[in-house]
């Protein structure tokens, strides 16, 4: 028998565990909603998980998302749940759920858009959720999930 | 009240007041037939409903058919229309945002007419200002009022708009026109003929519409055999200002020409149709061909912006 050792991650304090984030799509998940220097960013990617055979993982210390962070990680797949982690201890879990609208979190990919010529806060009206496929409200080009450029 | 408007719904009339014209996703089709009544009604209606209305005519874009009717229309209403044919003498040219010459410009107006090579502006526009914003064109985008007439032109052409078998030839990539009218026909049951050369298909997101809402459609590249058959043949110009590569342009600019060698081959019922301007798609032989109606479509685009200005600025209230 072999001797190995097992790493563990250290658990959190204080923070946010986003889970059940589509495999691979965990650095992009980091990159939406960046992170501050000296805290502890823990990533496990293609982790075993009973519902969905796969799946990412992030662990934040000391980092509660906002809500437009949370609407930008809604963008990545259906199943990503968020708990809040406070003393230890989970004290809220928050739904990730794509609403009608998808708004200031985005733009888009049509160059003769107005929104990418004037200083404007972007819209998408959300017409179907998996796969993502949205409208732009001003220049009515409808956007799949691979053209949304998350800002 | 006028006579004229004594039997018309008050509320859905009431409900345009005030409000924009921006897409034709905007509207229901009992709100289009509406103003498609509407303006029926004010082809006998000749009185001046807005004195004292100024509408703003800002365009951005070159334009003679739309600015020129719309001028034509708020007169003919007793209004009157101030604005700009060219960006260049804007404040644009200076750099200030559409939002800022919107909020400038409602001081100045009742109501304002945009056309803008953006695709959006109208909607950016019509948010910044309570008065009443009509699209004009947006970039490859829609053309709302083009659309209302080109509906009006195939009513009162064919009686009916359910159950016509409707060719669309040349530019359907670029073509707004092309877009609004494909969009709006959407609520219609009607057939419908794709004619382009493959790089100026009608774009996927409005096929995969056709095909949600149940609309017959075929796409061809030759006019013929498909255009045989058909009750409408909706031409349009090839549009060299869209193309991001004028090679491209140059392959496809005079791929189509309309006239009249195609006569024995469609049947007697073929009403042809043209946004204008044309080149050289539809050929003047074709002018006194009694079901050539695009002069006549022209021509439509005054009465029903008369109609749609009335309406959003209250005038037959």
């Amino acid at each position: 028998m072999t001797d190995h050792t097992e790493y563990r991650v250290t658990a959190l304090r204080d923070g946010t565990v986003i889970d059940h984030l589509p495999p691979g799509m965990a650095l992009k998940a980091l990159e939406f909603i960046g992170h501050e220097g000296g805290n502890i960013v823990t990533v496990g990617m293609y982790l075993d998980s009973r519902k969905y055979g796969k799946k990412d993982l992030i662990k934040l210390e000391n980092k509660e998302l906002n809500e437009a962070e949370i609407a930008k990680i809604a963008i990545l797949g259906p199943h990503t749940t968020l708990a809040i982690i406070r003393d230890y201890r989970v004290v809220a879990k928050v739904a990730v759920n794509i609403g009608d609208e998808i708004a200031a979190v985005a733009t888009c990919p049509n160059p003769t858009c107005i929104t990418n010529h004037d200083d404007l806060r972007t819209r998408f009206h959300v017409m179907n959720r998996h796969p993502l496929r949205v409208r732009c409200h001003y220049c009515e080009r409808v956007v799949t999930e691979a053209e949304l450029e998350v800002t | 009240m006028h006579e004229l408007f004594k039997d018309i719904d008050q509320d859905r009339a009431r409900s345009f007041k005030g409000r924009d014209i921006i897409s034709p996703l905007d509207f229901e089709k009992d709100e289009i037939l509406f103003l498609l009544d509407v303006a029926r009604r004010f082809e006998t209606f000749r009185e001046p409903v807005l004195p004292g209305c100024i509408l703003a005519a800002l365009f951005f874009e070159p334009s003679t058919r739309t600015r020129l009717s719309f001028e034509s229309a708020i007169q003919r209403l007793g209004g009157s229309v101030l604005g700009f044919a060219d960006k260049g003498v804007s404040s644009v040219a200076k750099g200030e945002t559409l939002y800022d010459t919107i909020r400038v410009v409602e001081a100045y107006c009742d109501a304002i007419v945009i056309r803008h090579p953006l695709e959006g502006s109208a909607r950016v526009a019509a948010e910044s200002t309570e008065r009443p914003v009509i699209n004009g064109g947006d970039g490859a985008n829609q053309h709302p009022t083009q659309t209302l007439l080109d509906l009006y032109t195939i009513r009162k052409e064919k009686d009916r708009i359910d159950g016509l078998r409707i060719g669309f030839l040349g530019d359907l990539k670029y073509g707004r026109a092309v877009h609004s009218l494909v969009d709006t026909l959407c609520h219609f049951d009607v057939e419908m003929k794709l004619i382009s050369p493959k790089t100026l298909r009608l774009p996927a997101q409005l096929r995969e519409k056709l095909d949600s809402v149940g609309i017959s459609f075929s796409e061809h590249e030759e006019i013929l055999p498909a255009a045989a058959g058909l009750d409408i043949l909706y031409t349009t110009r090839i549009q060299k200002e869209r193309f991001p590569d004028l090679l491209d342009y140059e392959r496809v600019k005079s791929v189509y020409q309309v006239d009249r060698t195609i006569l024995p081959e469609v049947g007697e019922e073929l009403t042809i149709m043209h946004p204008l301007p044309r080149v050289t798609e539809i050929s003047p032989d074709l002018d006194d061909y009694p079901r050539a109606a695009y002069f006549r479509q022209s021509a439509n685009g005054v009465t029903v912006r008369r109609a749609l200005l009335a309406l959003v600025l209250g005038g037959i209230l």
